[in-house]
C-alpha cells in the first residue's frame, strides 16, 4: 500500500499548532512589555538628569526662560490642533519638571516644541532635595549666615567648602531631633501609657473594696511618683529638642532662578545636592545607586510623593513572611487530612471542589470577612479579655499585621491545598508500602517518608502563594494597611513584635500615590519605581523558595514539580 | 540454633496457615488455603499469574489490610499467635515479617538512612549501634562492599540489583523472623538474579523465607519447598525436589512442564 505523500493540513493539525504557538507568543509579549516599560520608567527616576535652560517666546514676542529636567517628549493629543499646523514641531510637546513648587506654584508645565527659542545646559546648576516642597533647582547665589558676610557663589572655594559643612551639620542637627523626637520622647510615651493603664487597673480594684487598702494607696503612689520622673525626663528631652530646632535656623542659601527671581533655601531643608550638569558619567552612575539607596532606605515625605519608601518595604516582607508561615503548615495539615486520612467519597469530593473554588473568590470577600471575623470578632474579644484597660481604644480590635497576615493566608490557603495534594499524591504507593512493611505506623511513614518526598511540590505551593499574596492590595485595605505608619512592625520597642500594629504595603502604596496623591504628576514616578520594587520583592521571594526547592529536590531526588 | 542441610522434615513450623480465604470485596481470591511454613528454610510460592500468590504472601503481614473492602476467614499463626488477634499491633507484626517488593522501591534518602529507617521507627537511637548494625546488615545483604564508601549518598542513585539488596539489607535490619519476598528478581538481570539467589541462600541459615516467583528455574534452584496455587486454591504443597519431580496432580505436572501459565 502507498503512502500518502501530503497530508492534509488539517490532518496533521499544523494551523492549530500556529494558533496555540501565536497564542503563548503573544502572552508573552505583552508580559515582556509591560515588565520592559515597568522597568524603563521605574529606573529612569534615579536617573541624575542633566538640568536644561530653554528660552521660550511668550505670545506677545517676549523671551521667557526657565529651567528644569526634560522628563518627557510627547506627541500633541490631536484634537487640539488644527489640521492646518501639521509641521512636525507643532504636533511634539516636552514635560519639563522644574521644581521649586513653592516659588513657581506648579513643579511640572508642557511646552509645544514650536515654542521654544533655545535649550542650553547652564553648568552652574544646582539640584537641591529638600525636606518640604520637593526639588529645588537654580543657580546658587550666595550663603547667608546671620551675624556673618555672605559667602559668594563667584569665589568657589571657600563657598563649596561652607556650603558642604553646613549642609551636613543641618542634616545632622535634623537626624538628632528626629532621634530625640521619635525614639527618646516616644520611649517615654509608652512607658508613661503604661503607668496610666496600671493606675487605672489599682483605682478600679480599690472601687471594689469596702475599705481603701493601704497596700494599692501606696502603689499608686509609687506610680504616682515614677509618672513625675518620666514627666521630667520629657521636659528635659523636649527642650532639647527645642534648643536644636532653635540652632536649625538661620542659615540660607539663596537660589537665582530662571525667571530672575530670587528664592532663599533654608539649610534645614536641603537633604541631598549635586550639579546636574556637572556630574561625570561615572559621577552619574554613583549618584544612580545613591539615590536607590535613598529610595530604599528612606521614609516618605511630603504624603508619600517624596523620599522612600523603607516602611512599605518592610511592612510587605513581614507581611508575606507572616502570612507564608501561617499558610504553609495548615495548607500542609489540611492537605494531609483530605489525601491521606479522609475517606475518600462524595463529602471529601465536595470540599476539595470548594477549596477548589475558594481560589476563585474575590479578594475584596475575603478582606470583609477578615474584617468581620478577625477584626471585629476574634480581635474584639482579645480586647475584652486582655486589653479591657485600654479600651475604648481597641488593641487587637482594630486592622493590624496579624490581621493582614491571617486574612491573606485563608485567601491562598487554597493554592497550598491543590498542591500539597498533589505532591502527596506523587509519592508511589510502593514506597509506602515499603515503608508500612518496615513496621512505621501510617503517621510514621507519613512524616518520615512522605512529607520529606513531597517537600519540592509543597514549596511550589508556598511560591505560588506568597507570589499571590504579595500583590493583593484590596483585602488588606480593611484589615491593617495605612498610607502613613508610624513606626515598624517590627521594632526594638518590647515586645519587638509588634502584631497589632498598622503597617504600611507597597501594592497599596501604589493605590495611594496614582490614585488619591493630589499632585498625581509629582507621584509618578516614585508609582512607577514603587511598582518595580514589588515587583523584583516577589520576583526575590519566589527566587529564594526556589532555591530551597532545588535544594530539596537534589536531597530527596525524586519529586518532578 | 541454624541447622544446615539435614533433613527438612526436622525444622519446626512458624507459620501456620489454617483454612485462610481472602476476599476483595465480593470478589474471593484465596479459597481456604492450609500451608505449614517450616522455620529456617525457604518456601516458594508458584502458580499462574492472578492465583493469589501476592494475596497470600502479603496476607502473612496484613499487608492486605490497606486495601478498602478486603475481608478473611481462618487463621495465619505465627509463632502460636494469631496475626489477627486484636491484641497484636501490625506494627510489631510487620517488624517481624519483614517484606522485599517485586519493584524495588529504596526511600528518597542516604544508603544509611534506608538502613536504619525500621530502628529510627523502632526509636533507637545509639549511633554506635546503628552503624553496627548497617554494617551487619549490608554484609548480609552482600552489598557492603560496594556502597560502604559512600553510605551518606542517596539511595536513588544505585543501580538497579543494588537497591533491590538495600531493600532486602533494610529488611533484615529489623531483624524479622520471616522475610516475605515477592517476585525481587523480576526486574533484574541474570548477573543480579545470581546474586540475589545465593544471598537467599545465604539469609535462610538465619531467617524463614516466603519467595514468590514465576521463574520455575529460581524456585527449583533457592527453595526447599513449594507450594503450587491455582484459581485461589492450594493444589499441592511438598518438597521442592519431589514437587518439581513427582508431582502428585495433573495440575502441577502441566504447569511446571508448561502446558499453561
Ligand atoms: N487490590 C485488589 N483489589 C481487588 N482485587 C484484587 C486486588 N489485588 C488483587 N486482586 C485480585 O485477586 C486475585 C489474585 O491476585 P494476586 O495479586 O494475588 O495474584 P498473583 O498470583 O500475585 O498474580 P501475579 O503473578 O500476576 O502477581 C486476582 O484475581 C486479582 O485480580
Ligand atoms: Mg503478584
Amino acid at each position: 500500500m502507498a503512502l500518502k505523500k501530503h497530508k492534509t493540513a488539517q490532518a496533521s493539525g499544523e494551523p492549530m499548532v500556529w494558533m496555540t504557538a501565536m497564542g503563548l507568543s503573544l502572552g508573552i509579549l505583552m508580559i515582556l512589555g509591560l515588565l520592559a516599560l515597568i522597568f524603563y520608567k521605574g529606573l529612569e527616576v534615579f536617573w541624575p538628569k542633566r538640568v536644561a535652560q530653554i528660552e521660550i517666546k511668550t505670545e506677545d514676542g517676549h523671551v521667557q526662560s526657565l529651567i528644569g529636567e526634560i522628563v518627557l517628549k510627547r506627541e500633541r493629543s490631536s484634537h487640539k490642533i488644527s489640521k492646518k499646523e501639521k509641521s512636525e514641531d507643532i504636533q511634539r510637546e516636552l514635560q519639563i519638571f522644574m521644581g521649586n513648587k513653592e516659588a513657581l506654584g506648579q513643579a511640572f508645565r508642557f511646552i509645544g516644541q514650536d515654542k521654544i527659542e533655545k535649550i542650553s545646559h547652564p553648568q552652574d546648576v544646582i539640584k537641591l532635595e529638600r525636606l518640604e516642597y520637593g526639588s529645588a533647582m537654580g543657580v546658587p547665589e550666595a550663603i547667608y549666615e546671620t551675624g556673618k558676610p555672605p559667602v559668594l557663589y563667584k569665589i568657589k572655594e571657600p563657598f563649596k567648602k561652607r556650603f558642604e559643612e553646613l549642609v551636613k551639620q543641618y542634616k545632622q542637627r535634623w537626624e538628632e531631633i528626629r532621634y530625640i523626637e521619635k525614639h527618646s520622647i516616644g520611649k517615654i510615651n509608652i512607658e508613661m501609657e503604661g503607668l496610666t493603664l496600671q493606675k487605672k487597673k489599682l483605682e478600679k480594684e480599690s472601687e471594689t473594696l469596702s475599705q481603701p487598702s493601704p497596700e494599692i494607696q501606696k502603689q499608686l503612689q509609687e506610680i504616682e511618683k515614677e509618672t513625675q520622673t518620666l514627666q521630667n525626663q520629657y521636659q528635659i528631652l523636649a527642650d532639647q529638642a527645642k534648643a536644636l530646632r532653635n540652632k536649625q535656623k538661620g542659615a540660607q542659601l539663596s537660589l537665582k532662578l530662571a525667571n530672575g527671581e530670587t528664592s532663599k533655601v533654608e539649610f534645614s531643608q536641603i537633604l541631598e545636592y549635586y550639579y546636574p550638569n556637572q556630574l561625570t558619567q561615572w559621577q552619574r552612575i554613583k549618584m544612580f545607586f545613591h539615590k536607590i539607596w535613598l529610595f530604599l532606605s528612606q521614609e516618605p515625605r511630603e504624603a508619600n510623593t517624596e523620599g522612600g519608601v523603607f516602611p512599605a518595604l518592610f511592612g510587605t516582607l513581614t507581611m508575606t513572611l507572616l502570612m507564608t508561615i501561617v499558610v504553609v503548615p495548615f495548607g500542609v495539615i489540611a492537605a494531609i487530612y483530605l489525601k491521606e486520612y479522609a475517606k475518600q467519597g462524595f463529602l471529601v469530593r465536595t470540599v476539595r471542589i470548594a477549596v477548589n473554588n475558594l481560589a476563585g473568590v474575590p479578594s475584596i470577600v475575603f478582606g470583609v470577612f477578615g474584617m468581620g471575623f478577625f477584626v471585629y470578632m476574634v480581635g474584639g474579644s482579645i480586647d475584652q479579655l486582655f486589653f479591657s484597660q485600654k479600651l475604648p481604644t481597641p488593641t487587637f480590635g482594630t486592622g493590624g499585621l496579624l490581621w493582614a497576615s491571617l486574612t491573606l493566608a485563608l485567601l491562598t490557603v487554597p493554592v497550598v491545598i491543590v498542591a500539597t495534594e498533589e505532591a502527596l499524591g506523587a509519592v508511589s504507593q510502593n514506597i509506602r508500602e515499603g515503608a508500612l512493611g518496615c513496621g512505621a505506623s501510617k503517621w510514621q511513614m507519613i512524616q518520615k517518608i512522605i512529607l520529606p518526598a513531597s517537600a519540592p511540590g509543597i514549596l511550589t505551593g508556598a511560591i505560588l502563594a506568597m507570589a499571590r499574596g504579595a500583590g493583593e492590595v484590596a483585602p488588606l485595605m480593611l484589615v491593617g494597611v495605612v498610607k502613613l505608619a508610624p513606626t515598624l512592625p517590627i521594632n526594638s520597642q518590647f515586645p519587638y513584635i509588634h502584631l497589632d500594629q498598622k503597617f504600611m504595603h507597597l501594592g497599596f502604596h501604589i493605590y495611594d500615590l496614582g490614585f488619591q496623591s493630589p499632585d498625581s504628576e509629582a507621584a509618578k514616578p516614585i508609582v512607577f519605581a514603587t511598582t518595580l520594587l514589588l515587583i523584583l520583592l516577589v520576583l526575590l521571594l519566589n527566587l529564594g523558595a526556589i532555591i530551597l526547592r532545588e535544594r530539596l529536590r537534589k536531597k530527596y531526588a525524586s519529586g518532578k514539580f | 540454633m541454624p541447622v544446615e542441610n539435614s533433613n527438612t522434615n526436622l525444622n519446626k513450623t512458624i507459620i501456620k496457615i489454617e483454612d485462610f480465604s481472602f476476599f476483595y470485596g465480593n470478589n474471593q481470591a484465596l479459597f481456604g488455603i492450609n500451608l505449614n511454613i517450616p522455620e529456617r528454610e525457604v518456601t516458594a510460592l508458584i502458580g499462574p499469574s492472578g492465583c493469589g500468590k501476592s494475596t497470600l504472601l502479603r496476607s502473612i503481614n496484613r499487608m492486605n489490610d490497606l486495601v478498602d473492602e478486603a475481608k478473611h476467614t481462618g487463621k495465619i499463626i505465627l509463632q502460636d499467635q494469631d496475626i489477627h488477634d486484636p491484641h497484636l499491633e501490625v506494627i510489631s507484626l510487620r517488624k517481624r515479617v519483614g517484606m522485599v517488593f517485586q519493584k524495588s522501591n529504596p526511600f528518597p534518602k542516604s544508603i544509611y538512612e534506608n538502613v536504619v529507617f525500621g530502628l529510627r521507627i523502632a526509636g533507637k537511637t545509639n549511633k554506635s549501634d546503628l552503624d553496627e548494625i548497617v554494617e551487619r546488615s549490608l554484609k548480609d545483604a552482600a552489598l557492603w562492599k560496594e556502597v560502604k564508601d559512600r553510605l551518606k549518598d542517596n539511595a536513588l542513585g544505585l543501580s538497579g540489583g543494588q537497591m533491590q539488596r538495600l531493600c532486602i539489607a533494610r529488611a533484615i535490619a529489623n531483624q524479622p523472623e520471616v522475610l516475605l519476598m515477592d517476585e525481587p528478581c523480576s526486574a533484574l538481570d541474570p548477573v543480579a538474579t545470581a546474586k540475589i539467589e545465593s544471598l537467599i541462600h545465604e539469609l535462610k541459615k538465619n531467617y524463614t523465607i516466603v519467595i514468590v516467583t514465576h521463574n520455575m528455574q529460581q524456585a527449583s534452584r533457592v527453595s526447599d519447598r513449594t507450594a503450587f496455587l491455582y484459581m485461589g486454591k492450594l493444589i499441592e504443597y511438598d518438597e521442592t525436589e519431589k514437587l518439581f519431580t513427582n508431582p502428585k496432580e495433573q495440575q502441577t505436572e502441566d504447569y511446571i512442564t508448561g502446558r499453561f501459565g
